[in-house]
């Protein structure tokens, strides 16, 4: 396989987990609520999607288990923040630290082991142009599945009521109560929903890209994951691009090095890092721009039940 | 999705509210733990003895609880001040991990050095890196608005890729058969320990400095006065003229610098040289300890003195019994979970909503 391909399809399996994890935190986000605890959720059902695909072999109830196992812990997350009223950070933190536990705890059985890849679906006729067709369209299914599930929440938060009731929560939790909506729940709902696909994310570095587990083995892509949401700008097409931009540096990291070209590797790593600073703080200049993008209650708590 | 209860916020609490949750969070979190030793088929017992008398039934163990709860104090006490002013510094781990570079680079440069001022020059080294980092999120808020908690996560991140670079290449022991770690440190680099065998070291009696300094600041300075008003009531310190900016900085450096002081405490104690894991997440779970805590110096005090048990306990159980590290984890986000939920009751007054219509109909 020559380099370009290798660069390709390496970005396109780097990008996936991200992708997915960051449209369910941009949903999370949107609706008010910060979740910081991404990194554990992935971590908990990277392990539950290993373990699960070790037991059955089918890689899709792997990838639905971790997305359920992220999910139980997501809920946890929001009984603390929503109904407990516990800060969202601190919250997040401990619950991102609670799933890495939880992860090393359930996989300890399995450190090192690995599993039989996922079947590719090659997409008939694009799979055979030279060069791009095996990077981009030779892939297991899921790997196309998800730029489509970013086309439906790009249609959702345009044009669709629920988008505009999520955004409405998470703009201003007061006024979308008062105008009948039910913030607590819209926000549980999202939650659980942003947890899921952390959690199917988490689960697609386990069982498909990598096919093993380690303890550790997300290593920080779920920092990643909140970096690539606020360098978005919170906006979906914006997540697409990153997705696949923070995807490209990871891999380029692996071909420079195969290169033999002296640059550290840790400096690629730190990119998405230190892109997502510059962004933020450029985008921060202008109070108008931020106050357009960023959803206005988030990481607020609100405490207007009743 | 009606709730089936109300909250309201409590008009006035007993004296002895502020210990009602953090005491509820604890009794939870050793049955916690213990559901948990059971389920991996420890007994009872012998789970209990593990997780609560053995980290304070030798002394060498009574050593590591202290040893382990010097940098979650020196953290808390720092990261409080800033979270009472509503700056969220999520990024003590980072901080941290620049202290442990700044500190080593004095011992791995002058390495076979004999002079008495090392430590304290690692140690002010240590802080004004830990500073320096901090002060990258101090500027881009108080410059940009950029937020706070946003760019200290990205500066975690960060901090910990630039130690990889530097103890693989830059920082690394150039005898040391290509290991990623630095040369070991000079003698007196070292932080003298306590008592005999014991690993826990003099960075004690800063961490303790720190928590009396914490207290005066909190509680008796003009500063530290202005630093809360800012954070219960924006709008009124910005009318009594304190500055947010100020308060920013602030918050910043002196979160900054306890963690990059608690960072050098690690490579000049337990460690010994610079390696590629110089904290097992102290820069979170300090984080944790400030909210067990209450935010208050005192309490932050015995939240890190629980925590450092955490850390021991899962470790001897390790040891011992096999039980994986990873509970440590489990146990402490299940620490701040219930803390959090027992603060509801304490805070507010939860009624169901049957008895809140009653109420209303007399």
């Amino acid at each position: 396989m020559d380099s370009l391909t290798f660069l390709l399809s390496g970005t396109i399996l780097a990008a996936t987990p991200l992708l997915i994890a960051a449209l369910g935190e941009l949903i999370v986000e949107k609706s008010g609520v910060l979740n910081l605890s991404v990194e554990g959720m992935m971590a908990l059902a990277a392990a539950t999607g290993f373990i699960v695909v070790s037991a059955t072999g089918s890689h899709w109830l792997a990838l639905f288990a971790g997305g359920i196992a992220a999910m139980l812990l997501s809920a946890v997350f929001a009984v603390v923040v929503l109904f407990a009223l516990g800060n969202q950070v601190a919250s997040g933190i401990a619950v991102g630290i609670l799933g890495l536990g939880l992860a090393g705890l359930i996989g300890t059985p399995y450190e090192g082991m690995t599993v039989a890849p996922m079947a590719r679906a090659p997409v008939p006729l694009l799979s055979d142009i030279p060069v791009l067709g095996p990077g981009l369209f030779n892939h297991p299914l899921i790997v196309y599945l998800v730029p489509l599930v970013a086309v439906l929440l790009w249609w959702m938060f345009r044009t669709a009521k629920l988008g505009l009731v999520i955004r409405a929560v998470g703009e201003s939790p007061e006024s979308a109560h008062a105008v009948g909506y039910n913030v607590l729940a819209v926000r549980f709902a999202a939650v659980l929903v942003g947890g899921f696909m952390a959690g199917v994310g988490g689960a697609f570095i386990s069982v498909v890209s990598s096919t093993l587990w380690s303890d550790g083995m997300i290593a920080g892509r779920g920092w990643i994951v909140i970096a690539l949401v606020v360098f978005a700008m919170w906006r979906v097409e914006r997540v697409v691009l990153g997705a696949y931009l923070f995807g490209m540096f990871a891999i380029a990291e692996l071909l420079v090095q195969s290169m033999g070209i002296s640059a550290p590797s840790q400096l690629l790593t730190s990119v998405p890092y230190i892109a997502t600073i510059v962004a933020i703080a450029l985008l921060s200049r202008d109070g108008r721009r931020i106050r357009l993008n960023a959803p206005v209650s988030l990481g607020r708590v609100y405490a207007g039940t009743h | 999705m009606r709730l089936p209860w109300t909250v309201e916020a409590r008009a006035q609490r007993s004296p002895f509210a502020p210990l009602v949750a953090p005491l509820a969070a604890v009794t939870a979190t050793i049955l916690a733990g213990l559901l948990l030793f059971t389920l991996l088929g420890v007994p009872v017992t012998t789970a209990f003895y593990q997780l609560l008398v053995a980290p304070v039934s030798t002394t060498f163990n009574i050593g590591e609880v202290l040893l382990k709860a010097t940098p979650l104090l020196l953290i808390a006490q720092g990261l409080a001040i800033g979270f009472r002013a509503k700056i969220w510094n999520i990024g003590a781990e980072g901080q941290l991990i620049l202290g442990a570079i700044g500190g080593s680079l004095l011992p791995i440069w002058f390495n076979d050095s004999q002079n008495p001022m090392m430590l304290v020059g690692m140690a002010l080294a240590g802080s004004c890196f830990g500073m320096g980092w901090a002060a990258i999120a101090a500027w881009l808020r108080s410059r940009f608005n950029a937020n706070e908690i946003l760019v200290t996560l990205m500066l975690n991140s960060i901090a910990l890729q630039l130690l990889y670079y530097l103890v693989a290449g830059p920082l690394r022991d150039p005898f040391g058969f290509n290991f990623p770690q630095s040369a070991l440190f000079p003698d007196v680099a070292m932080l003298p320990t306590l008592f005999g065998g014991a690993r826990v070291n003099a960075g004690l009696f800063v961490a303790l400095a720190a928590t009396v300094a914490a207290w005066f600041f909190v509680e008796r300075s003009m500063t530290g006065y202005r630093l809360q008003v800012g954070g219960v009531a924006p709008e009124a310190a910005r009318y009594a003229g304190f500055s947010e900016k100020r308060a920013i900085w602030l918050s910043l450096l002196i979160g900054g610098a306890a963690a990059g002081l608690a960072g050098v405490f690690e490579v000049a104690g337990p460690l010994g040289q610079l390696q590629r894991v110089v904290s097992p997440g102290y820069g979170f779970a300090a984080i944790i300890v400030a909210f067990l805590g209450g935010l208050n110096p005192i309490g932050i005090l015995f939240a890190a003195l629980f925590m450092a048990v955490i850390y021991v306990g899962g470790d001897i159980a390790q040891a011992s019994a096999g039980v994986p590290y990873a509970v440590i984890g489990i146990l402490q986000g299940v620490l701040l979970v219930t803390y959090i939920a027992a603060r509801l009751f304490v805070d507010y007054r939860v009624r169901w909503r049957r008895s809140a219509a009653r109420v209303a109909a007399h």
